[in-house]
């Protein structure tokens, strides 16, 4: 019985650690007042770019980097759209998302030649899984040493950076100067712009926080949980990100908890395929797919607690003019 | 002319042309960048498409699809809401239209079962935009996120019906049966035998398509309610002020642009594959962002633009039979820059055109 419950938490951390970083970036882009629903294009543009770089240099670091870059090439054009122009940001996410869903194809066939494949990665052009030290001499040791052994330990580097990043990104959202700025021109640019700051560069400083995060998503993808890339592998994760990040109401721990559930979900439904519950019967894998987007919709509704986004959100900031 | 305004034809031609023109140019760098001819890949393009019977039959298929899927975008734009789901909309609005033809194919012919297919697609379409709607009018929630929730829950909804109850006995793929003749819309190829369609599946809903562009040009233009939509769009709260109820209108405009996006099915299901299939929506509700955006939310504009999109979308298929390294992706990404030029950075030739035509109209002043 332990075991299953270690081994369904522990793709439960594996599944949760994309969702996590794509939440995290889209808190930074909608607490700045940028809504964005091109996380997911994001994800899936650094996880082309990371595969393709980390298969040429033979190196996953590099890949990162290409990911990170792709990203933020990304999250530059959004901002770019969003803020200076001042389009409709739910439109510019949209073309996001097309442009990273046709280019990561188009070119990987173009590059590769594996319909839209790129080649297989090998062990050292990956994140391989990190045993922390003494995890085969605890493994023997009552509850704790199983879970130390195969819960906490053997997962690659991204998986640990991402819920190290749930306390830096609370820290800097809530006891920075920059994060205090980040909130005001959220929810008030006006009041922020009278005091001195620029709209334009914190809302840029966001998006492009919001990309590299999103980098982290996708590179973990590719060249971490999988080895190499495949058509449209993101799959939805930047919209459940998204669902998960209203869920934790724009929150940072709350996003790890939410993403938890969400990651845990995916890995219920993946464990309970074809099996049955007891006093239930089979449930369909459906329903574990469709429970997150239920779950974010019955919260929008306000029936469990309210969802109130930063209050600028959507809006682009017009400066007053005399 | 005061200054900083625009004559209409520059509002309304020039500036969308000045938009697309751009997102060409890009895409065409793109085709550059993969190390072929952008100026070949035009004419395979354009070929493709115009080049022949069943090419122009394609087409106008695809087009159809992008006509219902555009106006379902653009009703919903006019009241200031952006229906991000018709591709969930679409999606149920076939489950609809499926049952209508299962439960009738075999005991009526076809333009019997026809009106109940359209009832049950607007319907089950209308009915899938409905919560959203209400949850926007009534609960504040944003209309964008719960209609991109409410697609991904039509596309687990749907592969469970599909592949549980609606799949027949002792097969393996996800689909309902196929209809009886009762159940399938007569293809143009064997209506105007004299146009050489190919095997091209562009059939009679092109036509209700073309109807239905008709009735919403009405609906927006020449009735108290497309008033009121207008109305709220444009300043939602003058218009409550007038005594238009925003919820109301919100649920309403709703209902409208989901059934819309339902009638897709119609060219799809009854048309071409004659059974529900996993995924026939195929983007398409997507596609009408950009269709919507480009033919600036007017019905002769939304044709134009679906008929642009159609041509991408079969010259597309076509280009990439004749050169392998473009392949058919490359819509998707001029689907994307054309979303990106006309849709978020509308505004982005405007200053120079402005600043162009005070010059302009300054000089001939002076003169």
């Amino acid at each position: 019985m332990l075991d299953t419950i270690i081994l369904v938490l522990d793709s439960t951390f594996r599944l949760s650690t994309p969702l996590l970083f794509a939440c995290l970036a889209g808190l930074f882009s909608e607490r700045s007042g940028i809504v964005d629903i091109g996380l997911e294009g994001k994800i899936l543009g650094s996880a082309f770019a990371a595969a393709a770089a980390a298969y040429v240099f033979q190196s996953p670091w590099i890949g990162l980097l290409a990911g990170i870059f792709v990203s933020v090439l990304l999250a530059l054009i959004h901002g770019y759209a969003s803020i200076t122009q001042r389009g409709n940001q739910v439109v510019s996410g949209v073309a996001i998302n097309f442009l990273a869903a046709g280019l990561t194809v188009l070119l990987g066939q173009a590059w590769f030649s594996q319909g839209g494949r790129t080649p297989a990665l090998d062990s050292a052009s990956r994140f391989n899984n990190i045993e922390l030290p003494f995890a085969d001499a605890l493994a023997d040791f009552p509850v704790f040493g199983p879970i130390y052994a195969n819960l906490i330990s053997g997962h690659n580097i991204l998986v640990y950076a991402s819920f190290a990043a749930v306390p830096l990104v609370w820290w800097i959202v809530f006891r920075t100067r920059f994060g205090l700025r980040l909130r005001a021109v959220g929810e008030n640019p006006s009041a922020a712009d009278t005091a001195g700051l620029s709209v334009t560069l914190l809302r840029y400083r966001a998006t492009i926080i919001c990309g590299i995060l999103c980098g982290f998503s996708g590179a973990y993808l590719s060249v971490a949980q999988g080895a190499g890339f495949i058509k449209d592998m993101s799959a939805g994760k930047g919209f459940i990100a998204l669902a998960a990040l209203i869920f934790a109401k724009w929150k940072p721990v709350n996003a790890m908890f939410t993403c938890l559930l969400f990651g845990f979900l995916d890995a219920l439904a993946i464990r309970l395929q074809g099996q049955e519950i007891p006093g239930i019967g089979e449930v369909p894998v459906q329903v574990f797919q469709a429970l997150p987007y239920v779950l974010t919709v019955v919260l929008l509704a306000g029936f469990i607690g309210r969802a109130i986004p930063p209050k600028a959100s959507g809006i682009p900031y017009v400066k007053e003019r005399t | 002319m005061s200054k900083g305004q625009l004559p209409r034809w520059v509002d309304f031609g020039l500036l969308p042309a000045l938009n697309l023109i751009a997102a060409f140019i890009v895409s065409g760098l793109v085709v550059v960048i993969i190390g072929e001819d952008p100026f070949e890949a035009v004419k395979w393009l354009v070929w493709g498409a115009l080049g022949y019977g069943e090419g122009i039959g394609y087409t106008l298929y695809y087009a159809t699809n992008f006509i219902f899927t555009g106006l379902a975008v653009a009703v919903a734009f006019h009241a200031g809401l952006f229906n991000i789901g018709g591709e969930g909309q679409a999606y149920v609005g076939g489950l609809g239209i499926a049952l209508a033809c299962l439960a009738l194919d075999r005991f009526i012919p076809w333009w019997v079962t026809f009106p109940f297919a359209i009832a049950g697609g607007a319907l089950f379409g209308a009915a899938w935009a409905f919560i959203p709607a209400y949850l926007q009018a009534k609960r504040g929630s944003h209309i964008v996120i719960t209609t991109i929730m409410f697609n991904f829950i039509a596309s687990a909804l749907m592969v469970y019906l599909l592949s549980n109850i609606l799949i027949p006995q002792g097969t393996m793929s996800p689909s309902s049966r196929n209809f009886e003749a009762g159940g399938q819309l007569p293809l143009l190829r064997n209506v105007f035998t004299s146009f050489d369609f190919g095997q091209s599946p562009v059939n009679l809903a092109f036509f209700l398509a073309l109807a239905v562009c008709v009735v919403v040009w009405l609906l927006i233009w020449h009735t108290k309610l497309g008033y009121e939509i207008r109305s709220f769009g444009k300043n939602p709260d003058a218009a409550a002020y007038a005594g238009i109820s925003p919820v109301r209108i919100t649920i309403i405009t709703m209902l409208i642009s989901g059934a819309l996006a339902g009638l897709m099915g119609i060219n799809v299901v009854m048309g071409e594959q004659t059974r529900l299939l996993l995924d026939f929506a195929g983007g398409a509700g997507f596609v009408g962002i950009a269709v919507a955006l480009m033919g600036r939310g007017h019905p002769i504009g939304i044709i134009l633009a679906a008929m642009l999109f159609g041509l991408l979308y079969q010259g597309g298929a076509e280009l990439a039979f004749e050169i392998p390294t473009i392949s058919r992706d490359m819509i998707v990404v001029i689907q994307a820059l054309v979303i990106l030029f006309a849709g978020a950075l509308e505004h982005m030739f405007r200053p120079a055109v402005v600043a162009f035509f005070d010059r302009f109209s300054s000089d001939t002043a002076e003169a």
